[in-house]
């Protein structure tokens, strides 16, 4: 297979039945739109951490990582993987399976995946100075890090090459299985050890320990991180959706090819 | 549903019974595995006495992952899985079953490694009933545990590197709160908070008996 012709199938510009309404044409808008909210929240928390927000009293400029550091881990613990965790539910669902759960789960997984580590990274730079060390058998960290390697394990088994159907099934099944441990880890590892600060915005009072323009950059923070995460997962999906397609039609072409073989001779 | 449970861990004790693979090479590498960490620890009794109750449980890991594999082999050939299915045997039966006899074969590792870390590392009990009950509860979670990730790696391909590297990190908890009950029901161990280890471990099992009596099924109808 050297030479791939332009796209003949009609399924190509309009959605496959089996792939859901989503036409390119909206996937391209929302891609858009999210692109650039993303791109200009992110601008403006970056200056705003940088330039604007002062440095603090007890940690001097290593404050700015708490700019980054809580809406990385929100996306990471909270927002990637209840995604994945509800789109496998509505996948194993028999009113409501179909691909495009799937697809949404292995996007929210392969996306939360990059989070999860992009947390325990900016939280090692922030651990070096602060605590002595790179790396500390905390809770919250060694529960991020057993995070990390559960759903490695998903990305893992989807490499597995399977039907479409049975991969979505086992992958969601998987999703499942690990999602109810994840409440378990979470209080073992507690209990085990715990020397992370606690919460600061979301602590139980819901009362914000910090001030002014800290505050509101660090929401902000929050808000653009959210976005970039949308905007990655539909670019994620978007390009699932398209490998799925171009799967379909080379088999399409295959069995044509096949058959005019048959024909020939 | 108890008595299909009951047939099928029979069947699988039986064939365990007549092969001992699981005595004859599972707990046999148990007891390598806990003598290498004597060999990585060096000779001084006081670093081993220390370290037992969590390398007791590490070996105890591993050889959960040995003994599910063997569990899921034993129904890939021949199409025994369809067998079973066809044989008109409730799911759940068939997860219970097989976790039973995953569990039944755990314990006896578990009475092997015990005695090799008693006798070896010269850790000294002082809370019989704790160890029992530890291990027992520990047996329950990694035996439910593991069918359940078993029967989900059943048809894929490369299920050998897969299955460790899916269980392992699930079955975390276990090695946590076996440690910390261990520590607690050997000599010289912390005294810390028993009973909310317990209770965690119980929750462990708990939740993955019950999704595996429920889901069971449709996890292995197509896969």
């Amino acid at each position: 297979m050297t030479t791939i012709a332009p796209p003949a199938d009609p399924r190509l510009a309009e959605g496959a039945p089996a792939t859901g309404p989503d036409g390119s044409a909206r996937l391209r808008a929302t891609l858009w739109t999210l692109g650039v909210l993303g791109a200009v929240s992110t601008g403006a928390t970056v200056w705003l951490g940088i330039w604007v927000t002062p440095p603090d009293k007890v940690q001097g400029n290593l404050v700015r990582l708490v700019y980054l550091h809580p809406g990385v881990a929100w996306v990471a613990l909270y927002l990637a993987f209840g995604l994945a965790a509800l789109a496998s539910l509505l996948y194993l669902w028999p009113r409501t399976r179909s691909l495009v759960w799937d697809r949404l789960a292995a996007a929210a997984v392969e996306v939360g995946v990059v989070f999860t580590a992009c947390t325990l990274i900016s939280g090692s730079i922030w651990g070096r100075p602060t605590w002595g060390v790179w790396w500390a058998w905390d809770a919250r960290l060694t529960s991020t890090a057993v995070l990390l390697v559960l759903f490695l394990g998903y990305l893992a088994l989807r490499r597995v090459p399977a039907e479409p159907h049975v991969r979505a099934r086992r992958s969601a099944f998987a999703a499942l299985f690990a999602a109810v441990d994840v409440p378990i880890v979470h209080f073992s590892v507690l209990w085990w050890r715990t020397l992370h600060q606690g919460a600061t915005v979301l602590n139980p009072t819901l009362s914000p320990e910090i001030h002014g323009s800290m505050a509101w950059t660090l929401l902000l923070g929050i808000v653009a991180l959210t976005v970039d995460f949308a905007w990655m997962l539909v670019v994620r999906y978007r390009i699932g959706l398209l490998e799925d397609r171009l799967g379909a039609e080379e088999l399409d072409r295959a069995i044509d090819a096949r058959r005019a073989e048959g024909g020939a001779a | 549903m108890w008595r299909d449970a009951l047939l099928v861990g029979g069947k699988d004790l039986r064939i365990e019974a007549r092969s001992r693979v699981a005595l004859a090479q599972i707990a046999p590498f148990g007891m390598i595995v806990l003598v290498l960490f004597a060999f990585a620890l060096g000779p001084d009794q006081s670093p081993l006495v220390h370290a037992a109750p969590g390398l007791f449980w590490v070996a105890v890991l591993f050889s959960t992952v040995l003994a599910v594999q063997r569990s899921v082999a034993v129904e890939a050939g021949d199409a025994t899985r369809d067998g079973l299915r066809l044989a008109g045997l409730d799911p759940a039966g068939i997860f219970l079953g097989k976790a039973a006899a995953v569990g039944a074969q755990l314990l006896v590792l578990q009475a092997v490694l015990a005695a090799g870390v008693l006798l070896l590392f010269g850790a000294r009990v002082v809370h019989p009933w704790l160890l029992l009950g530890t291990c027992l509860a520990g047996a329950v979670g990694l035996a439910a545990s593991g069918t359940l990730y078993g029967a989900l790696s059943a048809g894929v391909r490369l299920r050998e590197t897969l299955l460790p590297f899916l269980l392992l990190p699930v079955v975390a908890p276990v090695l946590l709160a076996g440690t910390r009950l261990w520590q607690s029901s050997l000599a010289g161990g912390a005294p810390d908070a028993g009973a909310s280890w317990m209770r965690l471990l119980l929750v462990f099992d708990a939740v993955y008996v019950a999704l595996g009596v429920v889901v069971f099924g449709p996890l292995t109808e197509a896969a």
